[in-house]
């Protein structure tokens, strides 16, 4: 069997304090609530999240926040946390707020190993001031900077034992860029299949990406649908 | 406050801007209802940052699949065609200019185009999402707000006092009084609500007007 298939304290007791973690998922779709929950339960503190939301108020990152464990947040927004939006604005709360593709591409690039890209989003905005500019062809353009992490942490619909993923519908979002962004990648899957069963014209991220892999017994109920 | 039957109105009147084969991205809140009023058959394909082309109608809790919303966190469904991808492809789609048309809210709009509906200082300061690429890269890009805000004060200004999400990007100007084309000479009113002046108009809007001689159409 493969020795990429750990429990879940395992999975997530490698993660120290200060570490620098990728979470996928927009919303609900696609967020590992249950690596995040060990998390919690752990207790690292002095983390930073790269993700592209702060989810809701009571789930997920919103239970690291309001465990004084977040030095540091690197998003696109935080509009649906209120938790995430008083810290940020008392000042005990780091965000780094990057337009959403942008945040992408970022985390794109330093999976690719490459070493930032020019671009004109937002050069007239608030969020420009300290990035640097280059003319090129008469164009002015920012640089930004690739993003990687220490740690990415995955929700996979299906994975096989060697690391083979599959993610479900909108849960893609964030998480193949992220599976190839970090030094040690994290998966959570919710069906573990036998080697082969998955096709490999359907695989999104290829298993030499992923470190290990957590088979979730079942669902706790973040993973459901949110009656709003 | 907007009457719920001027909001109706102005909802159908942006729902003219979506035309067969067009790749459409619609802002939360408001702009999203305007696809309730495109006809059904009409080709498009309507796009959704979190990754789907080809977004369906909302669907309601019972039917929802857990992991199928657009971005505003409405559950969707899915059509004949639709695609799934990660997030770097769908702004990919957008920075490549494959997006035909945008709806997007706004807090201000200048005269020249300038649009600010990402955050208000002290007030409002939820991250800026996708904002800035749909407005910025959108082949056209439209709003549909307010012509008023909360205090009576115009939302079409000479400049933005709020920090701006993209320069001299906006396209035109759908309001609950209005319809206002931006252009390199300044605003041109196009058309005028159903029981709304002119004069109002000019009252309710703080930067200056181009008004043709001629009777504007109603919406």
């Amino acid at each position: 069997m493969s020795d990429k298939i750990v429990d879940i304290e395992a999975a997530i007791a490698v993660i120290g304090d200060g570490a620098t973690i990728m979470i996928g998922g927009f919303g609900v779709p696609g967020t590992p609530f249950c690596l995040l929950d060990e998390l919690v339960r752990q207790g690292p503190k002095g983390l930073t999240l790269i993700k592209n939301d702060a989810n809701e108020n009571g789930m997920g990152v919103d239970h690291l926040l309001l465990g004084n464990q977040v030095e540091k947040l690197i998003v696109s927004h935080i509009g649906l946390n209120s938790n995430a939006i008083k810290l940020m604005n008392e000042g005990r709360l780091e965000v780094e707020l990057c337009p959403q593709g942008i945040l992408a591409e970022r985390i794109r690039n330093a999976a690719a190993g490459l070493f930032g890209f020019l671009t004109d989003i937002g050069i007239d905005t608030t969020l420009a001031q300290d990035k640097p500019r280059f003319e090129i062809d008469g164009q002015m353009l920012l640089l930004e900077k690739p993003l990687r992490a220490d740690f990415a942490l995955i929700h996979a619909a299906h994975a096989d034992p060697l690391g083979n993923l599959i993610y479900a519908a909108a849960a893609q979002n964030f998480n193949p860029l992220m599976a190839m962004a970090a030094n040690h990648v994290i998966v959570e899957t919710e069906n573990l299949t036998e080697p082969g069963d998955l096709s490999p014209e359907a695989i999104h991220t290829p298993a030499p990406f992923v470190d290990r892999i957590v088979e979730l017994p079942e669902l706790t109920e973040d993973y459901g649908v949110v009656r709003r | 406050m907007v009457s719920s039957d001027a909001k109706q109105r102005l909802i159908q009147r942006v729902s003219r801007e979506i035309e067969a084969g067009m790749t459409v991205n619609l802002g939360i809140g408001l702009p999203t209802r305007v696809i309730d009023h495109v006809d059904h058959d009409l080709p498009i394909c309507l796009h959704s940052e979190n990754g789907i082309a080809g977004v369906g109608p909302s669907v309601a809790y019972g039917q929802a699949d857990r992991n199928l919303i657009d971005a505003g966190g409405s559950y969707v469904s899915i059509q004949p065609g639709t695609a799934f991808f990660d997030s770097a492809v769908s702004f990919a789609l957008v920075r490549g200019g494959r997006l035909d048309l945008t709806v997007l809210g706004a807090f201000e709009v200048a005269m020249n185009g300038d649009l600010a509906n990402w955050m208000i200082p002290g007030l409002f300061t939820p991250g800026v999402g996708g904002a800035m690429e749909l407005a910025q890269k959108a082949r056209r890009v439209v709003i549909m707000m307010t012509h008023c805000d909360k205090q009576g004060r115009s939302k079409i200004v000479r400049e933005c006092r709020l920090p701006i999400t993209a320069s001299a990007c906006v396209d035109r100007i759908y309001t609950d009084l209005a319809v206002i084309d931006i252009v390199a000479q300044g605003l041109i009113l196009r058309e005028i609500a159903k029981g709304i002046s002119l004069d109002e108009v000019l009252a309710a809007t703080e930067a200056p007007l181009q008004v043709s001689d001629n009777e504007l159409p109603t919406f």
